[in-house]
């Protein structure tokens, strides 16, 4: 494995109060991948993405420790630009959580906050990011109603949309079909197969089966440690540790 | 003995339909009483016109625009104040002990009886700041009493706004500001529109505030320091010095109908705001 390294998480641990989320991971995200995360609950998966656009901030009870580097540079250093790094790395979340305005409005969100007003603009931003997400031509025609009144699957796609919307450089997926029926989810991991040309995408699953369809290197967490990563049909196939091959053969979580 | 539950059903539907038949016979009552006493002497030149003889005979006109000007002086100081004290309790602070002391005072100045915040602005802004008695003076000191009222229902709007819209916000690059302007307070305002609506409602009725620091002076002010007199206090002197009962029941209607008004077209509005948003 050559790829070059968009993420790197740096003996990383992250504390929730005294519990200790996060021990010591350490961690390569290659760039214009997909790197899968799987683990049982509870075993850190979500602080690990959540750590990644600094997100955890807002939870005024936590703590971290160690490194993580976005292009060779530390996002944990005190002047580091918060608000741009989450322009840089956006997220989806397990939940699909439409903002109560309308699909454009939904969309554009971000782009407005950057300052971008021209209409023109915004309605191609809205149209690419629609067709990248594969929901286009299913709401083209009520993009001015309420994204609440979208379906589930629909919502979700929407959500992969705002964030596509951005353009980021990474897109942190946190177990984004959770909630969805089987077809809304194929059309999911349609669009990050195609979307890993021009992005890396980290995603986080309880579903191994969508780990091994999609990924390209999967990472197998257990209580906040890092047990194995390697490259997907390697890692599912012949894992070299006994607690991965427990996991992926369905013997606990 | 046991009841048998189709007994005890019964009884409770009559209890709880009896106690809420009896709260709205006695509002409709009140205003049905109010209406029929003072609609009589109510037209356009009862609105519209000075009063004269201390209002024995004219209109109230001087009293409607001083009621108005008190309110909106009083709401325009009190909103940016409440609605930003409870951005901060609600956005900026961690639950501490400092914070649970802020909404503790709120709390207990809310339960303060009104001819204390009367009292108090008459000694602060009339003498102590020789303000005099005066729209200002009134208006501050009104403001003063509805502001619990407004910090507390805009913080329990805002925390009512659920919590993964600012993960969301925040995700999509928004600063906190940006989400709180954004997310938060377009979601919160239906509960911080009662507040107001609320403290609107309270500055209207008021009169031992409004008589200790904006005075009772019948004529139309000129600037913010003159001296006004509101329908309340106009009815309270009126009544309490036996100048005129029927034209006392005239300003009461008047009040009553013009706080229905301003309560109808508030939520009005309000439900066009929300209906525009989750079209």
């Amino acid at each position: 494995m050559t790829a070059a390294v968009k993420i790197s998480n740096r003996n990383f641990s992250v504390f929730y109060g005294a519990t200790r989320a996060l021990r010591g991971i350490t961690l390569d995200v290659p760039a214009h991948q997909i790197l899968g995360i799987i683990g049982p609950a509870g075993s850190g998966k979500t602080a690990l993405l959540r750590a990644m656009n600094r997100l955890n901030d807002l939870d005024l009870n936590c703590r971290v420790e160690g490194q993580i580097l976005l292009d060779g540079e530390d996002i944990y250093q005190p002047d580091f630009d918060v608000v741009r790094l989450r322009k840089r790395v956006g997220m989806v979340f397990a939940l699909p959580v439409p903002l109560p305005m309308s699909l454009f409005d939904n969309i554009v969100f971000g782009p407005r906050l950057s300052g971008i007003r021209a209409r023109p603009c915004l309605n191609e931003l809205v149209e690419r990011s629609l067709q990248a997400a594969f929901l286009w031509d299913e709401v083209k025609d009520r993009l001015h109603t309420s994204a609440l009144r979208l379906s589930g699957g629909q919502q979700q796609r929407l959500c992969l949309a705002r964030v596509l919307a951005m353009e980021p450089e990474v897109i942190l997926l946190d177990e984004p079909c959770s909630g969805l029926d089987p077809i809304s989810t194929a059309r999911i991991e349609e669009a990050l197969i195609t979307l890993k040309n021009e992005y890396t995408i980290v995603l986080v699953t309880n579903n191994t089966k969508q780990a091994s369809r999609v990924a390209d290197t999967t990472a197998f967490l257990l209580q906040g440690e890092l047990i194995e990563v390697g490259p997907t049909p390697q890692l599912f196939m012949a894992p070299k540790d006994q607690r991965t091959n427990d996991y992926i053969s369905g013997r606990f979580g | 003995m046991r009841i048998s539950p189709r007994y005890t059903q019964a009884a409770a539907v009559a209890i709880l339909g009896g106690a809420t038949f009896v709260t709205l016979a006695v509002l409709v009552f009140i205003v049905v009483f109010v209406l029929v006493k003072g609609l009589p002497v109510v037209n356009l030149d009862f609105l519209l016109k000075n009063p004269e003889e201390m209002g024995r005979a004219g209109g109230i006109f001087p009293c409607i625009v001083g009621t108005i000007v008190l309110t909106l002086v009083a709401i325009a100081i009190a909103l940016p104040l409440g609605v930003g004290t409870a951005i901060y309790l609600s956005e900026y602070s961690v639950e501490t002990r400092f914070t649970r002391i802020i909404r503790f005072g709120t709390d207990c100045l809310a339960g303060i009886p009104s001819i204390i915040f009367g009292l108090f602005g008459f000694i602060f802004f009339v003498t102590t700041l020789k303000m005099g008695w005066g729209i200002l003076p009134g208006a501050l000191s009104l403001a003063i009493m509805v502001l619990p009222t407004i910090i507390r229902t805009s913080e329990e709007a805002m925390k009512a706004v659920p919590w993964s819209y600012r993960e969301v916000s925040c995700s999509l690059g928004a600063t906190r500001w940006a989400t709180v302007l954004k997310v938060v307070l377009p979601n919160a305002l239906p509960g911080i529109m009662t507040g107001v609506m609320l403290s609107v409602g309270r500055s209207i009725e008021e009169t031992a505030v409004v008589i200790f620091t904006a005075g009772q002076v019948l004529q139309l002010p000129t600037s913010l320091f003159d001296s006004v007199r509101t329908m309340a206090v106009h009815f309270y002197i009126l009544v309490r010095e036996g100048i005129s009962t029927e034209n006392a029941y005239g300003t009461a209607a008047v009040l009553i109908i013009s706080v229905l008004l301003v309560n109808t077209l508030s939520y009005w509005m309000m439900n066009r705001f929300i209906a525009r948003r989750t079209k």
